[in-house]
């Protein structure tokens, strides 16, 4: 099969997978589980974005959950202050992206190794944690939002209809735009990958010193695809900020962990990994918090700590894997 | 003048802190090139030992400065025995199966100890410089981070083993080919790098707090350290701890302690980018 055919294919999956999702869901769950649902497919935004830049961009980035909660700030600050969400939308997707932009020039144009980038974006989201924890009183207001400190801002509206601050989305319609986001943002990874411009970031993951001696630009590639996948996770935070609201957690350590667990579980090198890894190892927090006889974080490191070991290459390569072994056909 | 008097103590106290809490992290990243995500919950646990011993009736020195090191020793021993020896050579891996760690860590001794913050409150009262009072703490602190640096720099330099480890940090094949073990050298190594993170959450229990998740507070700045420091591990973490502990003690007298850890991370962000190595890839590179 052509590669173009292929991707066509994966993304017209998607799309069929995600309507009947979109579609049966809300008519089967109830309220608070269908609420639920949003969360992780916002979680799940927020896996792909990371599964794109460090599967595909070959770039450890520990502190996603910068953009994420940098997102979900500003969506609620800005629509707060405009009584609109039609324009805190782009300006929570644009503020993730500089942020990226600016991280990316210190890191790669300084041109620092993988392991630094790594502790650096994890340094980033703590720093960003620790201070929207002390934006507790009334200095801390931008405009008309509090910042509220440690507890965020239980009042972050819903989205609503472009240009109609007056009809606001119902629960229903928010998972539909959730589902309708990780879709297209799946789209566009999928699409991007399959331009000269995805393909030259797929050979600098490969071998960055070959593709510098054949002439790309290695510190440009990364620092757009970086910038990229800021803005999907500053989408995520959008759409965690529906849900939920936003809070200093969301630029907490235990999340910024979640996500590496997610991508690491899924398999790095897909996309549709990490989406399944953050919808199972949420599965297993959620069956976690109801167990009382063990903490939640000891688990979860327990996990974490297995499958560094026993699947370095995550679920979905080593089941694919198996699977072309059991079927006696070479690899897809 | 008591003033400036007291800032300045204040700032030496800022970089003797920093220094404790990152020399455990330089010695195993200087060594063994293993990030140590869980670090900062070596710390914890060191803290955690302090604390409960005290509160057993032990002496407070004992509490604070012997049994720390040797607690975390242990758990450094086991720790690299059944996850560290897995991952040689594999950085990423390692990074993320520590950080694992650390979770799991903090979820242990969150059930084991619950959720809240115990302490012991500074040994040493206190004197008094003009209005100020100082306390004497802060000053042993000082001496510790010298006192810490002079004995791992002795260790390195003058006895057998300390040759053998740098021997094995500079070329880990001619070393084996020698007849040296370097598994055995990476174990004592890791063993020895926890314990020093041990003495460091014994050290810094009477001033900050005891929680499970008090390493947070500390990883990133220790991290931040070793990493600007540089490849010299020893006068790396020195300097590094030097100019940062004085931005940071600096930035949190003018504004805020939040605002004092922007300003050192941003000042370590843009050194890197002037410097990628590190201080010591720059200057000092034939130090220790």
């Amino acid at each position: 099969m052509a590669p173009g055919a292929r991707t066509g294919l994966e993304i017209g999956a998607a799309v069929i997978v995600a309507a009947v999702a979109a579609v049966y869901l809300p008519q089967v769950l109830e309220l608070f589980s269908l609420i639920n649902a949003t969360v992780w497919v916002s979680m799940a935004v927020l896996a792909l974005s990371l599964g794109l830049v460090w599967g595909f961009g070959g770039i450890l980035c520990f502190g996603q959950t910068a953009f994420f909660g940098l997102g979900g700030y500003t969506y609620a600050v800005a629509s707060i202050n405009f009584g609109d969400t039609t324009w805190a939308v782009p300006l929570a997707l644009l503020m993730p992206t500089l942020l990226a932009a600016a991280l990316g020039y210190l890191m790669f144009y300084g041109r620092i190794s993988d392991v630094y980038m790594g502790v650096i974006t994890l340094t980033t989201t703590l720093i960003l944690f620790k201070f929207a924890s002390s934006t507790a009183g009334d200095e801390w207001n931008i405009g008309e939002a509090p910042l509220g400190g440690f507890n965020g801002i239980p009042a972050t509206p819903p989205l609503n209809f472009p240009l109609a601050p007056d009809q606001q989305l119902v629960p229903e319609q928010i998972f539909a735009v959730a589902v309708l986001c990780l879709v297209a943002c799946y789209a566009i990874a999928k699409l991007v990958l399959r331009t000269r411009f995805g393909r030259v970031c797929v050979a600098i993951k490969e071998n960055e010193l070959r593709a510098e001696l054949l002439g790309y630009d290695v510190r440009l590639h990364k620092l757009v695809m970086f910038a990229l996948a800021g803005m999907m996770a500053g989408l995520a935070g959008v759409l965690f900020a529906n849900c939920v609201f936003v809070s200093p957690t969301m630029f907490s350590l235990s999340y910024a962990g979640q996500v590496i667990i997610w991508v690491l579980v899924g398999g790095i090198g897909t996309l549709v990994g990490p989406v399944i890894g953050c919808v199972l190892v949420q599965m297993l927090t959620t069956y976690a918090g109801t167990l009382s006889w063990i903490d939640p974080n000891l688990l979860l490191g327990l996990v974490f700590m297995a499958a560094v070991v026993a699947v370095p290459k995550g679920l979905l390569p080593t089941a694919s894997g198996l699977l072309a072994r059991l079927t006696g056909r070479a690899q897809l | 003048m008591d003033y400036a008097a007291v800032v300045a103590l204040q700032i030496l106290s800022g970089v003797a802190t920093l220094v404790i809490v990152s020399l455990g992290l330089a010695v195993v990243f200087g060594m063994m090139r293993v990030i140590n995500l869980a670090h900062g919950e070596f710390l914890m646990l060191g803290g955690y030992t302090a604390v409960l011993a005290y509160g057993r009736g032990v002496n407070l020195w004992i509490a604070l400065l012997i049994l720390p090191p040797v607690v975390v020793g242990i758990v450094g021993v086991v720790v690299e025995r059944l996850l560290i020896r897995r991952l040689y050579g594999r950085m990423v891996d390692t990074m993320l199966a520590t950080w694992g760690l650390s979770l799991a860590l903090i979820g242990g001794v969150t059930m084991l100890f619950g959720n809240s913050v115990t302490g012991v409150s500074a040994p040493l009262g206190s004197f008094i410089i003009g209005r100020f009072h100082v306390s004497v703490y802060d000053l042993f602190l000082m001496l510790a981070a010298v006192v810490l640096s002079v004995a791992v720099w002795a260790v390195l330099k003058f006895t057998p083993a300390g040759l053998l480890a740098r021997g094995t940090m500079q070329n880990a094949e001619m070393a084996s080919a020698l007849g040296v073990a370097p598994d055995r050298v990476y174990a004592v190594t890791f063993a020895a790098g926890a314990a020093l993170s041990g003495l460091a959450g014994g050290l810094i229990a009477p001033i900050s707090g005891v929680v499970p998740t008090m390493g947070t507070a500390y990883i990133a700045k220790a991290f931040i350290t070793v990493i600007t420091g540089g490849a010299a591990m020893l006068t790396g973490t020195l300097t590094a701890s030097g100019l940062l502990g004085t931005v940071l003690t600096s930035f949190t007298f003018l504004t805020t302690p939040v605002f004092g850890e922007v300003a050192l991370l941003i000042v370590a962000i843009v050194l890197l980018r002037l410097l990628p190595r590190g201080i010591t890839g720059r200057f000092l590179r034939r130090a220790l």
